[in-house]
């Protein structure tokens, strides 16, 4: 019997053009959770599909429980006691929760039919480990919520009895409160003696659920250490190979402007916010928390009229306006990065030069209608090189880039319109900390230039870092306004979960 | 009492009503309508479309789409009948058209799956390909003159039913209950909502794809030779259209061309609903030119309904 559950020895794995894992190496000891980090790119991913068996490795050993193996598929690695949940969700939508769980593995009676009742029993046994036995095994994926539906994902892979599971970002789509109740199953399941191995970028999370962790950078293991033993900036100047100062870079001498930029008035939408009244001034960043729906995305929305509000004002500079559709937001002046940038933000078969243009192509077309070619390269390649998107050509197609570069390249798409308000929702959800910091650093450029900036964030530490004022939705309604050097973890979350009463001047 | 609602949720359930109430509604509006040999002509009517709808619904619910079948019911019904008229026995002749029905719907299948070029495209091609190829080889000539025992297939009654019903019925029941409870065929569901998952879950995706396209192009050549048998003649504009009308009543029928979704229960209702919409305009003494309008108001109805009450979920 080994030591370790699980053993990748000297892995390599090489792409066109990459080598994604240079000799990595991992333990793994039974019932532990064991941390993987690294920037993107640095081949977390990779060896997370290596050791599912989605990858083959050119060179290196994998041992399961003492004994070398070889993966010749996904299904391979499931059986040989490995099960890997994806961020990328890979469930069936329009298939039931008992039918995506037990996917091509369905109890079955004779002549292969599909034994219903069987499966629907074992599903809420499943289901019953997260205390969920109530949900109906039949209802189809996509009527369930994301967290729900990364619930069933999760159950998928237990139901394959591994002896590790490998979460990949399982809480970017969660809730504090969903959060929490996936840590205490993890906690349960390890009782049982599973181990997990947990990617994440949030640096908070690892301290509160891993016993171990591994830092991987540009395919090669930096070190590894026992999570009591270490702090978040040993990570950090791990992950990113030079210590970054100040994360949050620092608001220039610039002060703040006047001039009010954007003025919200009495603004509600029927059943999703009400009697929202804010402004925001030159060159400054305000900081949008609350709750996943509180409300503030949709809020986001309406001053972008992607959603009309039903009343209310908004008056950008002098100018009322009442924007009903989004070009008639960005012709005003108002930019919007959304939440989710590859369903909503950028198109991901086009190449990064036609994305940085999307949305003011009018910017590049002549009297007669043609676009200028020479312009739009010009217009990219100046951006590629203001916001250090990563990239060895410009042809590039989205798809194929980070997380982090493609948020680079959706905050350029906007930036190029010339916006005087720039709403951003969850700027730097899933990028990795060196693109983190180029974004926030972006930012603070933006509003030294004059540009007001609405950020829409979950992510506390970055609300707190960045804002020179934060305001807290809670249930549709603003309930609070905190200068920034007067904002702390414990006011903002107080606010936003409605234990205290705040003020909001309007 | 969630099974009630779980059937009323149901996208058959819906058609089920539209043609519960239009039976009972014709039954009073036309005397002839409720009567064994009118409910007989309708049957026969939709029963070549049904056959093709059976194997249609699975492939649209692996995410595929087949323009083909109208050209391969009539190149199959052709080549069948040629192969007759040169002596060949009725047995080898059926078997051999069934072969060339699958062996078209294999080649739509290959270039969809393995060579990657798109559903719509690929056999759109097979549509022209193939009713050309007929044409070229009937030299645009019905073939008549076919024997006796090959009438049988299309033309014999069992207690008074005549044969397209019941081979109609015994395809569409054996479908249903493999499309909806075997391991094998749910695999389809995987590979139309969701590829990828379907992969990572050790489906053999292309194999899939392709014997769905198979099995399209052998439901076709089935029609086909029923339908050759049944006019006693092959006839070379065989099937023309049929592919749209087969699409329309899978459609009606809940499937979607995004796939992952769909049932032959749900496909036999569209087909029904069709046919009953084409009787009902005729008993009631419509002008013919009116027919096809109904049916595209239908389509785009029931694909209304059903778009309005996802959104509102």
């Amino acid at each position: 019997m080994s030591e370790f559950i699980l053993e990748a020895r000297s892995i390599v794995k090489t792409f066109p053009g990459v080598k994604a894992l240079d000799g990595v190496s991992l333990q793994l000891r039974k019932g532990e959770v064991h941390a993987l980090v690294g920037e993107n790119g640095a081949g977390k991913s990779t060896l997370m599909l290596t050791l599912g068996g989605i990858y083959r490795p050119d060179e290196g050993e994998i041992f399961v429980e003492g004994k070398e193996v070889k993966f010749d598929s996904p299904h391979d690695a499931n059986e040989k006691g490995i099960s890997v949940v994806f961020q990328e969700l890979s469930l069936v939508p329009t298939m039931s929760i008992a039918e995506n769980i037990f996917a091509n593995r369905q109890p079955v009676k004779a002549f292969n039919m599909v034994n219903w009742k069987k499966m629907y029993e074992d599903t809420i046994e499943l289901l019953a480990l997260f205390n969920l036995e109530y949900m109906d095994p039949s209802t189809p994926v996509n009527r369930l919520s994301i967290a729900m539906q990364q619930v069933v994902e999760i159950l998928k892979a237990i139901s394959f009895n591994p002896s590790v599971l490998v979460l990949d970002e399982p809480t970017s789509s969660l809730t504090e409160h969903e959060v929490e109740q996936l840590f205490d199953n993890i906690r349960k399941l390890k009782d049982r003696g599973l181990s997990f191995i947990y990617i994440s970028h949030h640096l908070k999370e690892i301290f509160e659920i891993a016993d171990t962790v591994t830092v991987l950078r540009d395919g090669m293991r930096v070190c590894d250490a026992d999570v009591q033993t270490i702090d978040e900036n040993f990570l950090i100047t791990n992950m990113v190979g030079r210590s970054i100062e100040n994360m949050y870079a620092q608001r220039g001498d610039i002060p703040i402007g006047k001039n009010v930029v954007l003025k919200v008035d009495n603004l509600s939408r029927k059943e999703v916010f009400e009697d929202i009244s804010f402004s925001i001034r030159e060159g400054e960043i305000v900081g949008l928390a609350g709750l996943v729906g509180a409300g503030r995305t949709e809020l986001g929305r309406s001053i972008f009229g992607a959603e009309p509000a039903d009343s209310g004002s908004l008056k950008l500079g002098d100018r009322n306006i009442a924007p009903r559709t989004p070009l008639e937001a960005i012709n005003a002046g108002i930019g919007y990065l959304t939440e989710d940038r590859k369903t909503q933000g950028l198109v991901l078969d086009f190449t990064i030069r036609e994305n940085l243009v999307s949305n003011h192509l009018r910017d590049f077309t002549s009297v007669i209608g043609f676009l200028n070619e020479g312009a739009i390269t010009k217009f990219a390649e100046k951006s590629r090189d203001d916001y250090r998107i990563a990239t060895p050509h410009l042809g590039q197609k989205i798809r194929k880039l980070s997380g982090g570069n493609q948020q680079k390249v959706l905050v350029g798409t906007w930036v190029g319109v010339g916006p005087k308000l720039l709403i951003m929702d969850e700027p730097t959800r899933g990028v990795d900390v060196g693109a983190k910091s180029d974004i926030y650093r972006l930012m603070r450029e933006l509003a030294g230039k004059g540009v007001a900036i609405l950020m829409i964030s979950s992510d506390l530490p970055e609300i707190l870092g960045m804002s020179d004022r934060v305001l807290v939705m809670q249930s549709g309604r603003l309930v609070g306004e905190i200068p920034g050097n007067e904002a702390t973890e414990e006011n903002v979350i107080a606010l936003a979960a409605g234990t205290i009463e705040g003020e909001v001047n309007k | 009492m969630t099974w009630l609602k779980n059937i009323v949720k149901q996208r058959e359930f819906m058609i089920f009503m539209i043609v519960a109430v239009m039976f009972i509604f014709m039954t009073f509006a036309s005397p002839y309508f409720f009567t064994i040999p009118n409910i007989l002509a309708v049957m026969l009517g939709l029963s070549l479309e049904a056959i093709i709808a059976v194997a249609m619904v699975h492939l649209m619910v692996s995410g595929g789409f087949d323009m083909s079948v109208g050209s391969v019911v009539a190149f199959t019904g052709a080549a069948t009948a040629m192969m007759l008229r040169s002596g060949m026995p009725v047995f080898l002749a059926v078997l051999l058209g069934l072969f060339i029905g699958a062996a078209i719907g294999t080649f739509n299948g290959f270039i969809v799956a393995k060579v990657g070029i798109n559903a719509f495209v690929t056999t759109l091609s097979s549509l022209s390909l193939f009713r050309g190829l007929t044409l070229i080889v009937t030299h645009g000539q019905n073939i008549t003159g076919l024997p006796k025992t090959f009438k049988l297939i299309g033309q014999a009654k069992v207690v008074g039913i005549q044969t397209p019903i019941i081979i109609a019925v015994v395809l569409l029941i054996i479908g249903d209950v493999l499309l909806r409870r075997s391991r094998f065929f749910r695999q389809s569901y995987y590979i139309g909502g969701n590829e990828q998952a379907a992969r990572l879950s050790g489906i053999p995706v292309d194999r899939m794809k392709i014997l769905a396209y198979m099995l399209t192009g052998l439901f076709a050549g089935i029609s086909g030779i029923v339908m050759t048998a049944r006019l006693g003649a092959a006839s070379v504009t065989a099937g023309s259209g049929m592919e749209l009308r087969v699409i329309t009543a899978v459609i009606i029928g809940g499937a979607s061309l995004n796939g992952g979704e769909g049932s032959i229960l749900g496909a036999f209702l569209g087909t029904l609903l069709m046919a009953l919409i084409t009787n009902a305009l005729t008993l009631l003494g419509v002008d013919v030119y009116w027919q096809t309008f109904v049916i595209g108001a239908t389509l785009l109805l029931a694909v209304l309904i059903d778009t309005l009450s996802k959104r509102n979920r």
